[in-house]
């Protein structure tokens, strides 16, 4: 019985700490990915994300697009358009949490 | 007392004039525009105003909105640059009295520009709504709007847009896979001759320096569309077809940039897309002549002056690096590390210095050509674009 609950009590733990990682990246690391995103995906987006070669990336323009699918496009791009696949500079963490910004729109880089 | 009185109106009227003269001086001295230029500070919205003898920035003009990809062409004249804005600015700059001339917003995105070889027409590249837009280059007043419509009625996005003789402007349609070359002779009733089924995607052109040759690049296949503007009727020509070799490309992150700088004599040295080369091809046979590996993806392949050496620098995540090749051995002979985040690079006229800008280290350097020395740093806040006033010289600049 004492085994079970500390196993339990383990996995719980693993669980809360699984998902404190997915929603909560290091402040340094949240900076360098709005930079990149700003800077670097704005390439194409746009530096204030309104388009350019790509699409907008508004809350506007991505309303109703879940953010499932928009970490699959970042991390894996799009055979049909000119978006690569990012997964060489971004974690399936980073993904998820850029893709979280950007459908509640995406913090100001300077 | 009438004379006394009617001496002192025109002397007073005398003094005020030279005070006002005196002040226009001491602010602008008199000089020429031949060797100035100008840096764009992305993020601030600002253009650098350069004076590339004296190596240092004379002043900096505000209020130019979104130019986070700006592109700027010059007058005839080398005093105006006319500053295309990704928001679809289009403004008009004095670069001798430091301020904007004029100021429109003539589109919702837009990547670009060109003017014509008289210098009366200026001819924006849309994105929102694809299209060209063309302009009085005075007054900016709108003269001729060119939906760039194809296939259904869908509207491309509009890329390599670029000047040709004869009042003439030549461009591509990204999606549509087209080039058109518009005749503006009659600047209100265009002649427009387009080329379908040029190939999938292209994503930029540049013309020879001579004005004859268009190439646009393609994204969607491996090959460059060529056009020659001398006998358009022989229609476009497949180059470099199949330069991947069937390879997987690496993904892109951002896209090459084509213009006349490609040319070194008869040769056009072009970025491949997705790959770590730089391909050339002889302008004679239109056959490849050679291909050189480098250290990244190349965004910008741009020849000295003189065209005895080729300046390349990268998109991520080798964008902190600029590689030179010798054009007589095609080794890369240098490899340079200017900062963080290269995004440009421009020669004087006569090449003897190269300026390259360095987004997140805030700088431009200025570079000697032929000892690879730093001879300058400029600061600059996030700068990308540097343009100097030879293009107004210049086919395709």
């Amino acid at each position: 019985m004492r085994r079970a609950c500390v196993l339990c009590a383990g996995v719980a733990l693993a669980c809360a700490v699984g998902t404190a990682f997915a929603d909560e990246l290091a402040p340094a690391r949240q900076a360098e990915l709005v930079r990149l995103v700003r800077q670097d995906c704005g390439s194409c987006h746009g530096l204030t994300l309104k388009g350019g070669l790509g699409p907008a990336l508004t809350p506007a323009a991505l309303a109703g697009k879940p953010a499932s699918y928009l970490k699959s496009l970042i991390l894996d791009g799009s055979h049909r358009s000119a978006m690569p696949a990012w997964r060489a500079f971004l974690t399936e963490a980073d993904a998820e949490w850029i893709a979280a910004r950007l459908l509640e729109g995406f913090p100001d880089a300077r | 007392m009438q004379g006394k009185s009617s001496w002192n109106g025109t002397s007073t009227a005398a003094i005020a004039v030279v005070l006002l003269l005196s002040a226009g001086c001491a602010q602008h001295e008199l000089r020429g525009s031949g060797d100035l230029g100008v840096i764009v500070e992305r993020g601030a919205g600002r253009l650098q105003v350069v004076d590339t003898t004296r190596q240092k920035s004379i002043g900096a003009i505000a209020g130019l909105g979104d130019l986070s990809h700006a592109s700027v062409v010059y007058s005839r004249d080398g005093r105006y640059a006319y500053v295309f804005g990704r928001d679809g600015g289009l403004t008009k700059v004095d670069l001798l009295r430091l301020r904007i001339e004029r100021r429109i917003v003539q589109s919702g995105n837009s990547i670009g520009g060109a003017i014509s070889q008289d210098g009366k027409l200026v001819a924006a590249a849309n994105y929102t709504p694809g299209g060209v837009r063309v302009f009085d280059a005075d007054t900016l007043e709108m003269l001729v709007d060119i939906p760039a419509t194809y296939g259904g009625g869908q509207r491309a996005k509009v890329v390599g847009l670029e000047d040709a003789a004869g009042s003439r402007f030549a461009f591509s349609l990204f999606e549509a896979g087209e080039i058109w070359v518009a005749d503006l002779s009659v600047p209100r009733a265009p002649k427009i001759q387009k080329f379908r089924n040029i190939g999938r995607q292209p994503y930029d052109a540049l013309i020879t320096l001579d004005g004859r040759y268009y190439l646009a690049g393609l994204f969607g296949e491996d090959g460059v569309a060529m056009l020659d503007l001398w006998h358009p009727e022989r229609g476009v020509r497949r180059v470099l077809d199949g330069y991947g070799k069937g390879e997987q490309p690496l993904p892109v992150y951002k896209m090459p940039h084509l213009e006349g700088w490609a040319m070194a004599g008869h040769l056009a040295f072009l970025p491949a897309v997705g790959r770590h080369e730089v391909l050339v091809v002889d302008t004679i046979t239109w056959r490849e002549a050679g291909r050189i590996q480098v250290a990244g993806q190349p965004v910008f392949v741009m020849a000295q002056p003189d065209g005895r050496r080729i300046w390349v620098n990268f998109a991520l995540p080798d964008n902190d690096k600029v590689q030179v090749i010798d054009t007589e051995t095609r080794q890369v002979v240098r490899t340079l590390s200017p900062g963080k985040a290269v995004l440009h690079m421009e020669f004087t006229a006569r090449g003897e210095t190269v300026w390259i800008s360095a987004r997140d280290d805030n700088r431009v350097t200025v570079y000697d050509t032929a000892t690879f020395e730093r001879k300058a740093e400029l600061a600059a806040e996030q700068p990308s674009g540097i343009f100097f006033t030879v293009r107004a010289l210049r086919f395709g600049f």
